[in-house]
């Protein structure tokens, strides 16, 4: 059975079972392997991609959940909140070890788009959701501040 | 992995009585040596090993292409001017790839830009860790200690080389010609080269003898102590490749279903189901347990919850962490082994005017990296070909080896990125990589990839031990410490694993007193005694291994007798701390940055705590908030370390961070319990970490220093738990006797 998103901009059509998770089809049937697997029940937001522009967790998405609307993961991502995140996450070397990353830039991307100027609170709620083992968390309170400072100063 | 460490190096706070320093080099030897070849541990200059992997390069060996240098096993340059640097060490996230690459840079006179590096391939003889004789491994916070020289000579030889190439072009004096930023330039005649366009002459001159090497003066560094920015790229933009995104042609997923009890085996199954479902590719037997093979995850986890398994549990573990405490606090009346003993502590008891005890109780932990444990294997019958964030390389080639009747060299382990590690990924008995070997030998032909969920990873182990502490203090009339008792009960790490020989002596696992047993506090009188237990649960090291027991109940303790003496826990601690300059450092500048003395915001209480981890030394300042229903914020913590020379400071801030961030897990909220022989938790719904609101801000102050650098991926562990009970004791008034605290 075939159901077709607009992921990334393009009318995709999947053949994948329709309760499949939309990670294991991102990563499985259409090998979009940015998007991590980090716990299958919406604890980690590891697997965060956007639905409508909204961030959601892809692992608890059945693919019947997302036919006919727009999927944007972190290969396609592109609005310019997304890129100040990824801009200010290398400018303050975010990273360690990565994997949760895509994640976590999908969530600050989702969060700067309806809030661009957001305080601890809001990034404590936007962020919360979202798991770094390597507990990044400082620097990336301190990337959301500037990439939000960033589109400040481009608007 | 310490005394692997203090093997080489003089660490301040060991001493002739400490099990640490009656390690047998050659045990550990006899039980590593893995793969036959010969042992290099200075600079190897064979370039017949011109193989790399690593991410994005998941395929083949790169041979020797037309026109590059190769001077040795660490650096390649292309004639397109590109050095490929070749990385011994996994990269975690704690900046192997970052770090190792500096020093090469460094030395080389290399541009940053034109650095690329790579994932060595497994070999024992080129890429050993120098701090452990012939193993390649990454742990114990060696990756820059132990490569801090050799590094920098390999960078320096190959600079030699090149120079060599440009004086020969040019026919000018080779000492009149210089090198800067990747450009060999001779000053008087304007001439000028880059790496790339002397890469084929540099190949035909004479290798430097070592003693031919001469090494920069520190003050001459560029890179080395500069922010420079990370080098494991693709991790922002989703292109880095980890072993859970490895695709190969006809590639099929491998789900495990392991005993829901440690040590039952599987008794009978019925797989029909599971073999019709669609993507199912076949369903076979190991010795772990029952395996689905799919076309991809989902099929086969689906497939897999059909299962029907009937379990032997004639010889499963029973442990549960109630009865387990229980027969701990038993064996803890009763004096254990000894670890250290100096003086006569009995009799100091007998005669002290004031003593003091205190229990700690230290649950089971998971590690939970990110990425659950994955491995990727191909058995072709005569090879096997493996794909995963590989951490003790050698000794998981060896072990593969011999389950798959191979020669070593026939084991090729690429190593990718790993999705954290924390510890697990260097498991002593290669558990998860013998796992995907042994599918790979049942689906011969077939690359497999076994995917471990998040439940698999929480529930089969291997876990940092429960442990039970007993501190007994005793002070004279002028509240003078002089007699300690210091003892431990939990399970031996390295007992029955190939570090057996060199971890475990006359019986005591360095791993289990590391952090006690080298107390720096100078006590007259101080026994530390170690009970060892086998209640069957699979454990092995997590981040700062022994130190995340011993620094807690040490530096709770040391405050408490502090307060029970009314002395200031910082000046209590310094007094203490005879010929101990580096813990000094660390603490008054903590203490100086978080501004001890000064008065704090209402509502906030602070607490301090040292410790010294692979010859790192940490102090942090905690401060804390605490509602009135026992909820409580740490809000800030200030840290101060020494490392030797800070070879990336932005890195080594990081790592403490991190470090901060991960031991705030299990001070806060995480915690393993044991059921029956099976792991009551099974994902992060029930096993908490930390996240983003409970995250501190933190302040990172390096303490200068010359001396040759040391590890900083653990040392801010242990540190921060400690702190952390210590502020909350001035807030409450009360101790805490058991991790994690969830409420003040
Ligand atoms: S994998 Fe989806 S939230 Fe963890
Ligand atoms: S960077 Fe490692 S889990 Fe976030």
């Amino acid at each position: 059975m075939s159901t077709t998103i607009t992921l990334n901009g393009k009318d995709t059509a999947i053949d994948a079972s329709p309760d499949t998770p939309l990670l294991w089809v991102l990563r499985d049937h259409l090998a979009l392997t940015g998007t991590k697997y980090g716990c299958g029940m919406a604890q980690c937001g590891s697997c965060t991609v956007h639905l409508d522009g909204v961030a959601i967790r892809s692992c608890v998405t059945p693919l019947s959940a997302v036919a006919s609307k727009k999927v944007t993961t972190i290969e396609g991502v592109a609005t310019k909140e997304a890129k100040a995140v990824q801009a200010a996450w290398d400018k303050l070397d975010v990273v360690q070890c990565g994997y949760c990353q895509s994640g976590q830039i999908m969530s600050a991307a989702a969060l700067l788009s309806t809030n661009l100027n957001p305080e601890d609170s809001d990034i404590d709620a936007a962020m919360s959701g979202n798991i770094c083992r390597c507990a990044t968390y400082v620097r990336i309170r301190a990337a959301i501040k500037e990439a939000a400072a960033e589109l400040g100063a481009q608007s | 992995m310490k005394h692997l460490f203090s093997l080489l190096e003089n660490n301040d706070s060991s001493d002739a009585s400490t099990v640490d320093s009656q390690v047998n080099r050659r045990d550990f030897l006899k039980f590593v040596v893995i793969g036959g070849a010969g042992l290099t541990l200075g600079l190897s200059l064979d370039s017949a090993h011109a193989e790399m992997s690593g991410p994005g390069k998941t395929s083949a060996d790169e041979s020797l292409t037309n026109g590059q240098f190769a001077p040795n096993a660490f650096i390649r340059i292309e004639p397109d001017n590109t050095v490929h640097v070749i990385i011994k060490h996994l990269e975690m996230g704690q900046g192997t790839f970052t770090g190792l690459s500096t020093l090469i840079a460094e030395e080389l006179e290399a541009d940053w830009s034109q650095i690329k590096p790579h994932a060595a391939p497994a070999n024992a003889a080129l890429y050993n860790n120098l701090l452990w004789g012939p193993a390649q491994g990454t742990g114990g916070s060696t990756a820059i200690a132990n490569s801090f020289e050799q590094m920098r000579k390999a960078g320096a030889a190959a600079k030699m080389m090149l120079v060599a190439a440009a004086a020969q072009l040019w026919d000018l004096p080779a000492d009149e010609i210089s090198v800067s930023q990747g450009v060999v330039s001779h000053k008087a005649s304007g001439k000028s080269a880059s790496f790339g366009e002397l890469a084929e002459l540099a190949a035909k001159q004479d290798v430097p003898e070592p003693e031919e090497i001469t090494l920069k003066d520190p003050k001459d560094f560029v890179l080395i102590g500069k922010r420079i920015p990370r080098k494991d790229g693709g991790k922002t933009d989703g292109t880095a490749i980890f072993t859970q995104d490895i695709k190969l042609d006809g590639m099929q997923t491998a789900v495990v279903t392991h005993s829901p009890r440690f040590g039952g085996k599987v008794k009978t199954f019925n797989a029909d189901k599971a073999r019709k479902m669609p993507g199912v590719t076949d369903v076979v037997q190991i010795s772990t347990g029952i395996v689905v093979l799919a076309t991809d995850f989902w099929s086969a986890q689906k497939a897999r919850e059909t299962l029907d398994i009937t379990w032997d549990n004639s010889q499963a573990a029973t442990a549960s962490s109630e009865a387990l405490l229980t027969e701990y606090k038993t064996l803890a009346k009763k004096p254990g082994l000894p670890a250290k003993k100096t003086g006569d502590a009995d009799q100091a008891f007998k005669n002290a005017a004031k003593v003091i005890e205190a229990s700690y109780e230290f649950p089971y932990l998971a590690h939970a990296a990110m990425e659950p444990l994955n491995c990727v294997a191909h058995f072709t019958g005569d090879s096997c070909e493996m794909w995963y964030g590989a951490q003790i390389h050698t000794m998981d080639q060896g072990a593969v080896a011999a389950l798959l009747d191979l020669k070593p060299a026939a084991v090729k382990i690429n190593t990718l990125y790993a999705g954290g590690s924390f510890g697990r990924r260097g498991n002593p008995k290669s558990d998860y990589v013998l796992e995907a070997a042994e599918i790979a030998k049942a689906k011969k032909g077939t690359p497999i990839k076994l995917v471990w969920t998040r439940e698999d990873d929480m529930r089969a182990g291997y876990f940092r031990p429960m442990y039970y502490h007993t501190l007994k203090a005793g002070l004279d009339k002028d509240n003078k410490l002089v007699a300690w008792e210091h003892r431990i009960v939990g399970q031996s790490i390295a007992k029955g694993s190939a570090f057996e020989g060199m971890m475990v002596q006359k019986g005591v696992d360095v791993t289990s007193v590391e952090g006690a047993s080298n107390l720096p506090y100078d006590i007259p009188n101080m026994h530390v005694e170690l009970h060892t237990t086998d209640p069957g649960v699979p454990i092995q090291w997590w981040r700062a291994v022994g130190s995340t027991h011993t620094a807690y109940s040490t530096e709770t303790f040391i405050d408490e007798i502090a307060s029970a003496a009314k002395i200031d826990p910082i000046a209590f601690r310094l007094k203490l701390l005879t010929n101990k300059p580096r813990h000094h450092g660390v603490l008054k500048l903590a203490a100086e940055k978080a501004g001890w003395d000064s008065k704090l915001p209402k509502g906030r209480s602070r607490g301090i705590a040292v410790h010294e981890s692979f010859n790192s030394y940490v102090a942090q300042v905690a401060e804390v908030s605490v509602q009135d229903d026992g909820s409580y914020k740490v809000e800030r913590v200030v840290c101060a370390v020494d490392c030797g020379i800070a070879v990336n400071p932005d890195i080594v801030k990081a790592q403490m961070e991190g470090g901060i961030g991960f031991g705030l897990a299990p001070t806060l909220v995480s915690e393993i319990t044991m059921d029956n022989g099976a792991v009551k938790e099974s994902n992060f719904h029930d096993y908490q970490v930390l996240r983003m609101n409970q995250m501190p801000d933190v302040e990172v102050h390096i303490v200068p220093s010359a001396q040759a650098p040391t590890g900083v991926g653990e040392p801010a562990t242990p540190v921060i738990a400690p702190a952390v009970a210590n502020a909350l004791f001035n807030a409450t008034g009360k101790r805490y006797y058991r991790l994690p605290i969830k409420k003040a």
